[in-house]
């Protein structure tokens, strides 16, 4: 993607025009992954077109709990975030990255699986999404070790990122600073109104295979009416964030309350069951299985997604580091909010709320740093 | 060419159904043949090679005097002894007499029950003898036994996780039941079956048992929050892996 400064005025679409946008997608060969109802929940899927969108739902997000409910307009992207991030195209849960055979004179081949990587078209991506690929871009594409495969699959990703109207019951990417209006790292950006009989899009223009993509869909330039009430929109959903988390200091004050007791209060509560770190958006943890065959002929590694709150993940001789879920939770919780910032320069958490909403028992990290915020001098080790 | 290590499986108190995975195998049949001699296998074939044996591979609980001689015998002629299956790491469905008074089930099951030679529990293998790996699931998943067989052959440890089954269940890329109001045994069940029943929209049942650190109570607790009891609760642990301490424990919990 060529970096382009955005049209600030920029264009518009009707619903029909999306669907072009789509169809044109398609056909330069991209892989169009955008939102779909799926097991009552909106999550992210190959789609055929606005067909294929979760026209007229919504999404109702509060800790523990997620259900769908119907909207009273026929909006494409009215609802908050899908289960799953795009993490899961970008970063594949399951991935072989060598296979090995003995040949019949003892020699082993190492070959890795010839792939041609997917050109993905990202339809609906939000804003903290943009921050979350941004975030885990810094783990697989910097420092001296590239993750080739993952920089191919993201540098050939066409995002079509849609400015949030709703905020969902878990969101807090304004105390994150990451949403809830994009405002780059796109291709294409819409924002979309659907009060009463009207229905569309504001198109803004990220790059210049947007532009070239936009060229093909029919356009119009945008008044100032319709760019102002597409501001409007971002603003109305940045008042309706449904949760909070007061960043400042936060590095200093997690580092320094490792003995807490509110860490023994959410170990309680905490089922290590791993739900939260498969559903952020920039957990990127991952372990490496080593399979041989019955044959031991042929062996293969494979590469799948892992969590800090597993045993295996801490385990060195003699045992697990982190053997309690008080540690887990902690390490878990302090790597995201504090330490990322001295490995990566960044916060590891975009706000997005799914480790809030998919918490089978709701815990809510938001709640356990206020906790810690409010009585801060208890557990300071130093 | 080496000597094929020798294969035995032995059957006490169960159902066949994680043995009868070995024939299951079909893709793999030939090859397991190829890599072990397989020694003993009653269900496989009649004819029996004597021991010692190289890998054991024991389904089943304790349930008679007799078989907990037996299973003194089996660890005698085994190298490298492997459990498989709910019945044999946790008791299994049997072990449900556990909670009550063996006597009065034979009373009011058997005409003569003078003959009837049982003990008063059903326990794990790793109960009587050690063991030196356990294969969890009701039944276990065939690839897992494939993968401990490879393992085994090539010295290295089975990649085998005991992590929980919401991990699986999200690699698959399922929609949490739970989370949406369904009551799920996931977050304290130890993967390894594919999350087969979230992906079929049920909540899981646990067949697979305990998983590495559950946290039986928290779970519990979210089960009453989406409208369980505790009797709910208590005939949900109280399946194939009842007696497996963490389900054990927390199911008494919920006596009435």
């Amino acid at each position: 993607m060529q970096a382009l400064k955005a049209d600030n005025s920029g264009f518009v679409i009707g619903p029909d025009g999306l669907q072009r946008l789509l169809e044109v997608l398609a056909g330069e060969g991209y892989r169009v992954v955008g939102p779909a109802l799926r097991d009552d929940a909106i999550v992210y899927d190959d789609i055929d077109g606005v067909a294929s969108l979760p026209v007229g739902w919504t999404d109702r997000q509060e800790p523990g709990r997620y259900a769908l409910e119907r909207r009273e307009d026929n909006a494409c992207f009215g609802y908050a975030v899908g289960l799953h991030s795009w993490k899961k195209f970008l970063f594949p849960p399951a991935e072989t990255l060598w296979t090995a055979q003995r040949g019949s004179d003892g020699a082993i081949a190492v070959s890795t699986p010839e792939r041609a990587p997917d050109k993905f078209a990202f339809i609906g991506v939000r804003s903290c999404e943009i921050h979350a690929m941004a975030v885990q871009g810094r783990v697989f594409e910097e420092g001296p070790y590239t993750d080739t495969a993952y920089a191919a699959r993201r540098a050939g990703a066409f995002i079509v990122a849609v400015n949030c109207a709703e905020a969902g019951g878990t969101c807090f990417c304004v105390s994150m600073e990451t949403g809830p209006r994009a405002e780059q790292g796109f291709d294409l950006a819409l924002t979309e109104l659907a009060d009463g009989a009207e229905h569309w899009f504001l198109v803004e223009v990220g790059s210049e295979a947007g532009r070239a993509v936009l060229e093909q869909v029919p356009h119009v330039p945008a008044t100032a009416e319709q760019a102002e009430a597409a501001r409007a929109v971002s603003e109305r959903t940045a008042s309706g964030m449904g949760r909070g988390l007061d960043t400042q200091g936060i590095k200093d004050l997690l580092q320094d309350n490792p003995e807490h007791s509110r860490w023994d209060d959410v170990a309680e509560r905490c089922l290590s069951c791993a739900n939260c770190t498969m559903v952020c958006p920039t957990c990127f943890c991952s372990t490496v299985e080593e399979h041989s065959d019955l044959t031991g002929e042929n062996a293969q590694r494979v590469r799948k997604w892992d969590s800090c709150f597993t045993m295996d993940y801490s385990y060195i001789h003699g045992g697990s580091v982190r053997s309690s879920a008080r540690s887990r939770y902690r390490q878990w919780m302090t790597h995201k909010l504090a330490n990322w910032i001295d490995q990566f320069g960044t916060s590891g958490c975009v706000g997005c709320g799914r480790c809030i909403t998919w918490c089978p028992v709701g815990i809510d990290l938001t709640e356990e740093v206020a906790a810690i915020r409010a009585a801060p001098e208890e557990g300071r080790s130093r | 060419m080496a000597r094929r290590p020798k294969l035995a499986v032995w059957k006490f108190a169960s159902c066949d159904g994680c043995q009868l995975s070995l024939l299951d195998c079909e893709d793999e049949l030939l090859a397991v043949a190829g890599a072990v001699e397989i020694a003993n296998f009653p269900e496989a074939s009649s004819a029996v090679v004597e021991g010692p044996y190289d890998l054991s591979l024991v389904e089943g609980s304790i349930t008679t005097p007799h078989d907990a001689q037996r299973i003194q015998a089996v660890r005698a002629q085994s190298k490298f002894l492997v459990t498989i299956g709910a019945c044999a790491t946790a008791g299994g469905i049997q072990a449900l007499r556990n909670f009550a008074d063996v006597k009065d089930f034979i009373a009011a099951v058997y005409a003569s029950p003078q003959f009837i030679d049982t003990l008063a529990t059903s326990t794990a293998i790793s109960a009587h003898i050690p063991v030196d790996y356990e294969l969890h699931g009701c039944p276990i998943n065939k690839a897992q036994l494939v993968e401990v067989i490879s393992a085994f052959l090539a010295g290295r440890k089975p990649a085998v996780a005991a992590h929980s089954v919401c991990i699986e269940c999200k690699q698959r890329g399922n929609v949490c039941v739970m989370v949406q109001g369904t009551p799920c045994l996931g977050p304290v069940t130890h993967a390894g079956c594919g999350a087969i029943c979230p992906a079929y929209r049920r909540g899981c049942y646990g067949c697979y048992g305990p998983m590495e650190t559950p946290n039986m109570p928290a779970l519990t607790r979210e089960w009453c929050e989406l409208g369980a009891d505790g009797r709910d609760i208590q005939r949900v642990l109280r399946s194939f892996n009842a007696w497996a301490e963490p389900f054990r424990q927390e199911s008494e919990a919920h006596d009435d």
